[in-house]
């Protein structure tokens, strides 16, 4: 039981509001949301969920090289990316789809990257400010923290103007806390005070190693080892994490300098659709895990507020329509053509690529040609 | 006696009998233990020796190799496992500014008896950072060795020749390869330490390569048999030292050398061999070393892999052009 008196959760596991001395400061951000806000977040975990089972479906019949799945972890990522406001900027790992989507990047994007087409290529001043993913763990946090080091330094913090104030989020997972990047972007951010808040997913897994073995204190307690003000909250309550979320991108904002969120979760499924996790763990732990879903919580809450079954029709249908969507799509997607390999690898013309790419078109050609 | 395995399988055998015979041999790396790597090449062996001999790291690969490096100084040879090629730089500095050096700044009172196990290389189709070829960095750090195997029988042996060195040992695993089965001679006498060899005789080009890449020369070199042309092939499987005699030897014999590696082309191995092989060889030459390398491009997204990697076709492109001159 990971849990502890300190872990904020606003929804239980059987859907019910929480008032704990941890939730009671939260809470009044929930209560200023409407029936229809509150759908909203619903819409997006199912919606998620349907796009996630579809892109694994999707690799298994040799349409993906590969998929990431995010089972599981729908609250912790539709909460925190729902309390952004759209001048912050989100810097992800590799298993935020559902943000990526909310933040308007075409699910198609998403998928040819696991496709093998391409290494990312959405534009993030284009998208919401969605950064591109990042493979190679923990990478992004410096990243993040550099990116708002440089909103302190245009003076985009803690001016009160709402609509001009701007937060970082960046997302990493309980692994990626051993690197030692991770540990650097944490002092950078506290040296610098800057307006940026750390969101752990801790899904307990990195591939097959336990977050035992990362770390033998709760990794909240890491942030606040680096005075950063830090919070441990029920990761598959989409109104914890929305909650605090809010409250400490509002702070980051605000100019009172950098936060840290772990969010407590679990990863359902495999690592990605290359992994087999019944060869090291087992399955007591995955229903102690179900009996918390984000979305089963959810559900009842909402029908308890009295939601209609048509709303929940709608967007059923809704993942179901995206599926499809993607299903079809997915096999229309171009092949680059080879020349692309030499496009952007530099801003400035580079002698190595025109030499190259001369040479390749050549050696292509004499295939044409029929020599 | 020889026994048919898979590379992945005379690896985990080759790591086995080091572990059996030395109890100062460990191995450490991301994933290792109950799931065996994510190439299960050590799988069994944690349930074997235990998890104080086959250690499950925390994910940080200067970790991995820092710590290496102390464990080495308290008198352990450590393996480490780096899971993918591109994964490798976060652990870049430890290897190149300490692991590398450490023994020379000691004056030689120190030795650096570790192992890093890289799997490298394309062919599987895989997303970005899980395709490279990074060896070249490492070759051109004094202070390492470094070490690639084309075949099971090779990577038993040579996984054993690494554990043995009192020297820092870069151990380049080609992982299209993992899964190909060939003979493995348990009882031979081993094979030569840090030796280049020659893989099939020929007398008109000779194709050199290291790795993965071995394979395809000598399909490249039966293709251009059925055209009339004789091949002769040399497997490096080291490239750092490279034993240059029989490569020297090879040009002198067919007078044209072609290069063939998967990575970049520019400042690479190849580069080094083709070099040597004009200080050395340069009155036997009848054409210019060529080399066939991946282009100088990040490694593209997979659906274009076979386009960035040599290829038969591009290795024969070169053979034509070596024969033209
Ligand atoms: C530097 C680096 N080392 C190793 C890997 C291989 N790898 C990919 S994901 C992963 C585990 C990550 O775990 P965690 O940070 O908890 O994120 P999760 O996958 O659980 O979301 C590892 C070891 C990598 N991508 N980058
Ligand atoms: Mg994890």
């Amino acid at each position: 039981m990971p849990y502890t008196a300190a872990t904020v959760q606003l929804l239980s596991p059987e859907g019910t509001l929480v008032h704990s001395d941890a939730s009671e400061q939260y809470l009044p951000y929930v209560d200023k949301l409407s029936d229809d806000a509150l759908q909203e977040f619903h819409r997006h975990m199912v919606v998620m969920r349907r796009f996630d089972i579809e892109a694994a479906n999707l690799q298994r019949q040799g349409q993906l090289a590969l998929w990431v799945p995010s089972h599981g972890q729908e609250a912790a990522q539709v909460g925190s990316a729902l309390a952004a406001k759209p001048q912050d900027h989100l810097f992800p790992s590799y298993r935020e789809h559902v943000i990526a989507l909310m933040r308007g990047v075409d699910p198609i994007t998403i998928l040819s990257m696991f496709r093998g087409l391409s290494h990312g290529g959405w534009d993030p001043k284009e998208h919401s400010n969605f950064h591109l993913y990042t493979l190679v763990i923990g990478s992004q946090t410096l990243h993040a923290t550099g990116y708002a080091m440089g909103l302190n330094l245009d003076g985009l913090a803690g001016t009160g103007d709402p609509d001009k104030d701007t937060a970082v989020m960046v997302y990493f997972g309980d692994g990626s806390t051993s690197q030692g990047d991770v540990s650097e972007a944490m002092v950078f951010a506290a040296s610098y005070q800057t307006p940026q808040v750390f969101f752990l997913q801790n899904n307990h897994w990195a591939i097959s190693v336990p977050v035992s073995r990362q770390s033998r204190t709760p990794l909240y307690l890491r942030g606040e080892g680096f005075g950063i003000p830090s919070v441990q909250i029920d990761g598959n309550d989409v109104l914890a994490s929305f909650a605090v979320s809010k409250a400490n991108l509002d702070a980051a904002r605000a100019g009172e300098g950098p936060r840290f969120i772990e969010a407590l979760t679990y990863r359902m499924g495999a690592h990605t659709t290359s992994d087999d996790p019944s060869k090291y763990r087992d399955n007591s732990e995955l229903e102690f895990w179900a009996q918390r879903d984000p979305i089963t919580r959810f559900d009842t809450y909402l029908r308890g507020r009295g939601a209609s079954q048509a709303f929940f029709d709608e967007i059923a249908a809704e993942g179901d329509d995206l599926a499809a969507d993607i299903r079809k799509r997915i096999t229309e997607l171009p092949v680059p053509a080879s020349s692309t390999m030499f496009d952007n690898v530099y801003s400035d013309p580079h002698p190595l690529m025109d030499a190259e790419r001369a040479a390749l078109a050549d050696f292509e050609a004499s295939f044409e040609e029929g020599n | 006696m020889t026994e048919t395995m898979t590379m992945a399988k005379a690896l985990n055998e080759g790591m086995r009998a080091a572990l059996a015979r030395d109890s100062r041999v460990l191995l450490m790396g991301e994933d290792i233990g109950p799931l065996g790597g994510v190439f299960r090449v050590t799988e069994g062996l944690q349930a074997e020796f235990g998890d104080k001999r086959v250690l499950d790291t925390p994910l940080a690969e200067s970790g991995i190799v820092g710590t290496a490096i102390g464990l080495a100084m308290s008198g352990f040879r450590p393996v480490c496992e780096i899971q993918f090629d591109g994964f490798i730089f976060p652990g870049f500095d430890q290897i190149t500014s300490q692991l590398a050096k450490l023994t020379a700044r000691h004056e030689g009172t120190l030795t650096m008896p570790v192992v890093i196990r890289v799997p490298y290389g394309g062919h599987i189709g895989a997303v970005e950072h899980h395709q490279e070829s990074p060896e070249a960095y490492f070759a051109h750090t004094p202070g390492l060795r470094l070490l690639s195997p084309a075949t099971p029988h090779d990577a038993y042996w040579m996984i054993q020749e690494a554990i043995a060195s009192n020297d820092p040992v870069m151990f380049f695993e080609p992982k299209s390869r993992y899964w190909q089965k060939g003979e493995v001679d348990r009882e031979s006498a081993g094979i030569a330490t840090h030796s280049s060899r020659v893989v099939r005789e020929g007398t008109e080009v000779t194709l050199v390569g290291h790795g993965a890449i071995v394979s395809m020369l000598l399909q490249a070199a039966e293709l251009a048999a059925e055209e009339g042309t004789s091949v002769e092939v040399v497997d490096l499987r080291s490239l750092s030292p490279i034993d240059f005699d029989p490569i020297v030897a090879s040009a002198q014999k067919t007078g044209r050398v072609v290069v063939v590696q998967e990575a970049p082309g520019n400042v690479s191995v190849g580069s080094e061999v083709a070099a040597t092989v004009a200080e050395r060889a340069f009155y036997s030459l009848e054409a210019p070393v060529l080399r066939v390398s991946g282009y100088d491009t990040p490694f593209p997204p997979a659906k274009l892999e076979s386009v960035y990697l040599p290829s038969v076709d591009r290795i024969l492109d070169a053979v034509d052009r070596a024969l033209a001159y």
